[in-house]
């Protein structure tokens, strides 16, 4: 409101981005930088306390757009901030591999302190067992407390907050006993964690609580609520996953112990030590990178891609709502971006055909997934009249590296950094939302290349 | 196998058409009455003696009884016609065959669209249910990108193409400032073109078609029975028709400064008319100008310039009202708007009038011994396309 304020950033999920789909942004990410062996998922856990869907599960879009096979079971773990420190936890339990994701969006009243401390965020940790892990489980400690310090009522957008203090000390205490059970489990002192991570809502308990442990300084992690903000359910993860990258790119050696503590409605302490692989990692677009590529918004944008605020539409009619059955039989498409190629030809069909356009075989076509393929802009345009919301729309067509051209919607761009030859990938995100059903599908945007723009943080690791 | 035409087989005898402008005091029934009836006193006859009628409605409405009713036609055959922006022009060719089959002894087209009742700007497509995955571009965003794509082709320069296609825009508005039943009248500088707000890419409101609500209807006969209705009909030459697969979309092999199915749809047309110059054999042509870039490359795709000079033809005024060509001369959709059933009949009408000379003085072009007009369509967008093509004639062969 022109008033300013505030030190630092916070992450803001573009106008087309979810809980739903910035998981599946880290997801990918987490995947592409996996072994081998863990890159195929015996099971897909996604947590957020903002979630797209209420009654229908929201991981089944994260696992189609994953294509990861449907013996796989997809969970949601919703509603409470604690929810995604709660399936972390629950899947080092397991002996198969588990991705677990999380993701937030932030709200608060404008102007608020939880508006501006707030962040958006996805994180994916893959957890499994075997020789090529990058960090082991330790040893693990929980305290449950009953106690109502922040709160939101179902349909509510933002939280409500009990008077600072009363949750202050109760968090320091819980903090304080899970730190010092987990690391008794474990049998090490204080004076051998090596990464101390404390998360959670509340902003004074946690920097209280780091300060009560008494470690030094240069064993705290960087929490990212400077640069990303506190991004709720998804912000342990996404500090452990950075904290990985950080020990990973300084070469620390194997054997540091990680100690990560998160304060929500109790607290959680896990111990994790990092092994010989964390050197040899190669994570794909790491969370410092992700931050750098961050560009500037106006606090107009954000309160009308938050729906705080109404601009004048486009004189278009809006959308009508997806068809369920329509969306099902195209899921791989849809969902996926897989297309077909013509065994013949070999010419690649976006959306997948069944009669070839060269030749005219029938089919006689195989699956060709293209998400991951990189793309270069033939010739692009700007609609300002086309219903968006956000307009205007950045259009380009695209060829793809080897093979196949698809017109496709940009995002995440600057319409003057688009030309013929710019180099894009593909992102899965939400177009619009009508009747209550949101219509995923692909879109565009610039390949980043380090220290250019993005608006959003999603950061994937395995552990 | 093959396309063989009905050259000089059926002949239009009679045709009406409305304004086309924002009709905010007629509906879809009032204009087909107004173009209907035109139409009959036209040909000189009565509505009973129509023996079959095509509708050309895109989305205005369902199923023949949508012409029926307003008209009151007692259980004749109706067909409603749809096949986006040509279904005017859909409408005439349908009516054609059946007479040129020998099935009726006079059929009639009917073209009329009412677009201003929506409160939306621009047109818009009411697609079926679906998975959400299709583009929900403008035409405009979609033709925009035709303007770098030739100008990077051809060497011309970002300002060049500025100036050619305000140049398009200018003599459209030219031509229909001097047309009664057009939308916009008046005449515009390249100046104005120029700096009109910008909708997609460098396209600005100048150079996209306007949108109107209007009629058009055609009634046509077997051409022996011709003279019997009037003294000057207008003879059919060709009637083409060529729908893409929609493959330019997703083909690396498409360059966006050609339309494949117009060239296709030409080509056909010109065998069946007996057209291998049509530059100099045409008096005019009606073309589907729904932006200026569209205009620019049809002359390609219509064999009136080489390929990678239509810009230069522009420049040079060859396709203005007396230039060498006259492209448009009743205004085009720049000057008309585009009410989709009806534009294709529109574009029939034009001919109508100039060939038989009875166009306004101020608009009467001067080739018209060359004895053959030809109508253009398109719809869809660049590389998802149909397009129609038409000749018509004074006189038999």
């Amino acid at each position: 409101m022109g008033s300013g304020g505030g030190k630092g950033t916070r992450a803001v999920a573009s106008h087309d981005e979810d809980t739903t789909t910035l998981g599946v942004e880290a997801a990918r990410l987490a995947l592409r930088s996996a072994p081998a062996a863990h890159a195929h998922p015996d099971s897909l856990w996604f947590s957020t306390s903002s979630p797209a869907y209420l009654d229908k599960t929201n991981a089944t879009a994260v696992a189609a757009a994953l294509r990861l096979p449907p013996e796989v079971p997809a969970y949601d773990f919703g509603g409470a901030l604690r929810s995604g420190i709660g399936s972390l936890v629950s899947a080092f339990g397991r002996t198969d591999t588990t991705l677990v994701v999380a993701a937030d969006l932030r709200d608060g009243l404008p102007t608020s302190a939880d508006e501006s401390a707030g962040g958006d965020s996805g994180a994916a940790v893959l957890i499994g067992s075997g020789d090529d892990t990058l960090a082991d489980l330790v040893a693990t400690a929980s305290a449950t407390d009953e106690f109502t310090d922040r709160w939101r009522a179902p349909g509510e957008r933002n939280s409500k907050l009990w008077e600072e203090r009363f949750g202050e000390n109760r968090y320091l205490a819980l903090g304080a006993d899970v730190f010092t059970r987990a690391l008794s489990v474990a049998g090490i002192d204080a004076s051998d964690v090596g990464c101390l991570i404390v998360t959670g809502m509340h902003a004074r308990a946690v920097t209280g609580l780091r300060k009560k442990l008494g470690l030094d300084e240069s064993a705290i992690a960087d929490d990212l609520t400077a640069t990303v903000g506190q991004s709720g359910t998804a912000h342990p993860l996404l500090v452990l996953a950075a904290s990985l990258e950080s020990l990973s790119a300084a070469n620390t050696p194997a054997g540091t112990n990680i100690v990560l503590v998160h304060l929500a409605d109790g607290a959680d302490a896990l111990v994790l030590r990092t092994t010989t692989a964390l050197a040899q990692w190669q994570p794909v677009r790491p969370v410092a990178e992700q931050i750098a590529w961050g560009a500037d918004l106006s606090y107009s944008k954000f309160l009308a891609w938050r729906g705080q605020l109404q601009p004048e539409p486009p004189r278009r009619p809006e959308p009508a709502r997806v068809s369920s059955t329509a969306a099902h039989r195209s899921e791989d498409w849809k969902f996926g971006f897989v297309g077909s190629r013509d065994r013949s030809s070999g010419a690649v069909h976006l959306p997948p055909s069944r009669v070839s356009m060269e030749g005219g075989a029938v089919d006689d076509m195989e699956p060709l997934a293209m998400s991951d393929a990189m793309g270069t802009v033939v010739t692009s345009t700007i609609d300002r009249l086309a219903y968006s919301p956000s307009p205007p729309i950045v259009f380009a067509i695209v060829d793809f590296d080897g093979g196949g051209r698809y017109p496709v919607e940009l995002t995440d761009v600057d319409a003057a950094e688009i030309s013929a030859g710019s180099r894009v990938e593909m992102t899965f995100r939400r177009l619009f939302s009508a009747d209550g059903i949101h219509d995923y599908f692909w879109k565009a945007r610039p390949v980043r290349q380090a220290a250019t723009a993005g608006a959003d943080q999603d950061k994937g690791g395995t552990a | 196998m093959g396309s063989h035409g009905i050259r000089d087989q059926v002949a239009i005898v009679g045709m009406g058409c409305t304004p086309f402008a924002e009709h905010w005091d007629k509906g879809l029934d009032d204009l087909i009455v107004d173009a209907s009836t035109a139409a009959f006193t036209s040909a000189g006859v009565q509505k009973d003696d129509v023996d079959a009628f095509w509708f050309g409605t895109a989305q205005s409405g369902m199923s023949g009884i949508a012409l029926a009713r307003p008209l009151q036609l007692h259980n004749k055959p109706v067909t409603r016609v749809e096949n986006y922006c040509t279904t005017g022009s859909e409408a005439l060719r349908a009516a054609a065959y059946a007479v040129a089959s020998g099935a009726y002894d006079v059929a009639m087209a009917v073209g009329a669209e009412k677009v201003k009742d929506s409160g939306f700007q621009g047109l818009n497509a009411n697609n079926p249910p679906n998975d959400g995955t299709a583009r929900t571009l403008t035409a405009a965003a979609m033709f925009s990108m035709v303007a770098p794509a030739y100008g990077q082709k051809y060497g011309v320069d970002e300002e060049t193409m500025a100036d050619v296609l305000a140049s398009i825009s200018v003599k459209n508005h030219y031509n229909g400032a001097r047309n009664p039943r057009a939308q916009f009248r008046k005449e515009i500088t390249k100046e104005t073109a120029r700096k009109s707000p910008r909708l997609a890419g460098t396209l600005g409101v100048f150079d996209c078609a306007g949108v109107a609500d209007g009629a058009a209807a055609a009634i046509v006969v077997r051409a022996e029975d011709a003279l019997r209705y009037t003294d000057k009909p207008i003879y059919i030459k060709a009637l083409s028709f060529a729908a893409g697969s929609g493959s330019g979309l997703i083909d690396p092999g498409y360059d966006y400064t050609h339309f494949p199915e117009c060239e296709a749809a030409a080509a056909d047309a010109y065998l069946q008319a007996g057209i291998t110059d049509p530059r100099r054999q045409l008096a005019m042509a009606e073309v589907h100008d729904c932006f200026t870039p569209t205009e620019l490359v049809l002359m390609e795709d219509l064999g009136f310039a080489e390929r990678g000079t239509a810009w230069k033809e522009v420049l040079a005024g060859t396709f203005g009202l007396h230039g060498e060509l006259p492209i448009n001369p009743d205004g085009g959709l720049k000057s008309f708007g585009h009410p989709v059933g009806a534009s294709g009949l529109r574009m029939f009408f034009e001919c109508w009038l100039q060939m038989r000379q009875e166009a306004p003085a101020d608009r009467q072009i001067s080739t018209v011994d060359r004895g053959l007009a030809m109508t253009h369509n398109l719809g869809g967008y660049p590389g998802e396309m149909v397009s129609f093509v038409s000749v018509v004639g004074t006189a038999l062969d």
